[in-house]
């Protein structure tokens, strides 16, 4: 039987869904799942793990891995793979994955295949689907000449079911050697969002031009409130300077594939598109019937976001409390 | 000091993608190529460096077809850089053989003071090259830079992560530097920039003398499609309150995504 390693991030010691999906995925594989977190609250993430499949969990509580630094998170991994020596590794594409897994796979002489969109474990052999050129294409990535074959999964692909409380994973600790630096993590400037981000989110809703200003992002944000969405922005908006970078959708933003995404007052431009087309449900909201987000939707609204919008906030509330 | 950049050829984005004649890659007829966008931040912000730091040789580097590489090489040193090199490698060379044949190509040239990348390329949307080459090179990197600043003592960045948050690093150069929007507003190649790069050295090198093996390719693309057709939009008709009503009912019990 194969190993399937997944690592595993998590806030405070809560797992991250993209955790649970991958963990999740491995075990259906029918190979041994071995997970690895770390940081504080790594123990308690451990015991997570094991409710969502992985037999045997690494951990190293070290501090120092509480904040991301590319070097210590590389002595870490070599560490517990050295130890494992898997078949297989996963982790969710996250800013922290994207940066890290590349170096270990350079480090380790083997491939990696980064925002995948589907998985397909069998044995020690793993193939993706792959989204290229903006999301125009796919293709099937597979591995050659590759001991480890590394994955990272784009959030939101896979299914996460409720947790089986009677499993429990086997927990190893393992003490950091760091190595000597030359990348210090000097600070941590906090955002301004306290909600998932964008390329973890669910539920996504939109503003584009159509907005008219800044202020008027209240109304998405009421909306998103109701819904427990993330606000995204289109890049007019961002470049106008109404909201940051950081909420930017598309070709120079963000890739999102959320179930839900709600695109307010977007024209749906080639570069838009771009980052949200993989989302499962689209809804246009939308003055312009010509307007080419509507080619893309799931359902369409054609009307003025300033009539349409809180009435719609009002109806979610009615719906959603029962 | 030599800085290098590295630069890659991708096709635009308002360029219609068709499938080839055996799935096996996408049909290059017709395709406008351009410099993938995030690299141009990478120029600039080397380009700035030089202007600043005098005794700065800038070089920009892309592995590609030959003849398609070779005019965004020039477009890169009509925007500034000073020395151009083309690795002659064939089309869709994996993210491991490229970043190896990058690492290649800045050793023999006596190593960089500094790298700049773009933090992912358009097309694979990869986001693995530039740390693969720093790794490879023994040398820091980060990525998904939206400020840069060099001092005697270092090198400071701004990396932009989840939530609007971001980190600020301080590297012990030599590092790899990935590009983020934001970095810098590049600069457009202007008539004489154009004038003075054709006399520029662009120096042409074949992937096959690299000495990189067969085995250092990891990955490989098979089957490629088209997204499949979405059914097309149901536009919901009625006042707004109806339309509202209409949308959350089907967004509960036949999208289920509530
Ligand atoms: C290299 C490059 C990269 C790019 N990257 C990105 C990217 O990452 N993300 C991105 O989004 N764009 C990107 N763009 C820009 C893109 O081409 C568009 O310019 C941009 O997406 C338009 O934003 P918008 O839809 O908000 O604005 P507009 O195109 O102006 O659309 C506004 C829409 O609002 C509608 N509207 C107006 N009033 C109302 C109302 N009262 N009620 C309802 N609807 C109303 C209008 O009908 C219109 O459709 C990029 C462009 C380039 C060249
Ligand atoms: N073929 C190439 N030639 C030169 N630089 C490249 C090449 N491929 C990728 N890069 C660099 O690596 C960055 C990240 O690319 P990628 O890992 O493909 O997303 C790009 O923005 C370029 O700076």
């Amino acid at each position: 039987m194969s190993k399937v390693f997944v690592f595993a991030e998590h806030k405070n010691g809560a797992l991250r869904r993209g955790a649970m999906e991958l963990l999740q995925a491995a075990q259906k594989s029918g190979n041994t799942v071995v997970g690895m977190a770390v940081g504080t609250g790594a123990d308690k993430a451990a015991v997570e793990m094991g409710h969502h499949g992985a037999k045997e969990v690494h951990i190293i509580k070290d501090s120092s891995l509480d904040a991301y630094n590319p070097e210590i998170y590389a002595a870490a991994l070599s560490l517990v793979l050295d130890r494992v020596q898997p078949q297989i590794l996963l982790a969710s594409a996250t800013s922290t994955a994207k940066d890290l897994f590349p170096k270990i796979a350079a480090r380790l002489k083997t491939g990696i295949v980064s925002d995948c969109t589907e998985l397909n474990i069998s044995g020690d052999n793993v193939t993706v689907k792959k989204p290229l050129y903006s999301e125009k294409t796919f293709a099937t990535a597979s591995f050659e000449n590759s001991p480890l074959k590394i994955v990272l999964m784009r959030a939101n692909q896979l299914p996460v079911v409720a947790a089986d409380i009677s499993k429990a994973a086997a927990l190893i600790e393992h003490a950091l050697t760091k190595p000597d630096l030359k990348t210090i993590v000097k600070e941590i400037v906090k955002g301004t969002s306290e909600k998932l981000d964008l390329t973890e989110a669910t539920i996504i809703v939109s503003g584009g031009r159509g907005l008219k200003e800044a202020g008027n992002f209240k109304l998405l944000n009421d909306l998103a409130d109701v819904l427990g969405a993330t606000v995204g922005a289109s890049r007019a908006v961002v470049d106008s300077g109404w909201v940051s970078h950081s909420m930017q959708v598309g070709q120079t933003g963000k890739t999102v594939a959320p179930t839900l995404y709600i695109a307010v007052g977007i024209s749906g431009a080639i570069q838009h598109l771009a980052g949200m087309s993989g989302s499962k449900v689209i809804v246009a909201i939308n003055n312009d019937p010509g307007a080419p987000i509507f080619q893309k939707a799931t359902y369409g609204i054609v009307g003025d976001l300033f009539d349409v919008i809180p009435k719609l906030t009002e109806e979610f509330k009615k719906v959603l409390k029962h | 000091m030599k800085v290098f950049v590295c630069i890659k050829q991708v096709p635009d984005t308002e360029t219609k993608i068709k499938i080839g004649p055996d799935a096996s890659s996408i049909d290059l007829t017709g395709i406008k190529w351009v410099i993938n966008p995030y690299d141009e931040y990478a120029i600039e912000e080397a380009v700035k460096y030089r202007e600043a730091n005098v005794g700065t040789q800038v070089f920009v580097l892309s592995a590609g077809p030959l003849k398609r590489i070779s005019e965004s090489l020039r477009t890169a040193l009509a925007m500034g850089a000073d020395e151009g090199i083309a690795i002659n490698a064939p089309e869709n060379l994996d993210s491991y053989s490229t970043a190896r044949a990058l690492a290649e190509v800045i050793r023999a040239e006596d190593g960089a003071g500094l790298i700049f990348t773009g933090k992912l390329a358009i097309d694979d949307n990869a986001s693995s090259v530039s740390q693969m080459l720093a790794e490879f090179l023994g040398l820091p990197h980060a990525t998904v830079v939206s400020k840069f600043t060099a001092s005697p003592e270092g090198v400071t960045v701004e990396r932009d992560i989840e939530g609007g948050a971001k980190e600020i690093i301080k590297l012990t150069p030599p590092a790899v530097i990935g590009a983020n929007k934001g970095l810098n507003t590049p600069r457009y190649a202007s008539l004489p920039g154009i004038m003075k790069a054709k006399k520029k050295v662009l120096k042409e090198i074949e992937f096959a003398s690299l000495n990189i093996s067969a085995s250092e390719i990891k990955v490989r693309y098979s089957q490629f499609h088209l997204p499949t057709e979405k059914p097309p939009v149901k536009i919901l008709t009625g006042d707004s309150q109806h339309q509202v009503s209409a949308l959350v009912q089907l967004l509960r019990d036949e999208a289920k995504v509530l």
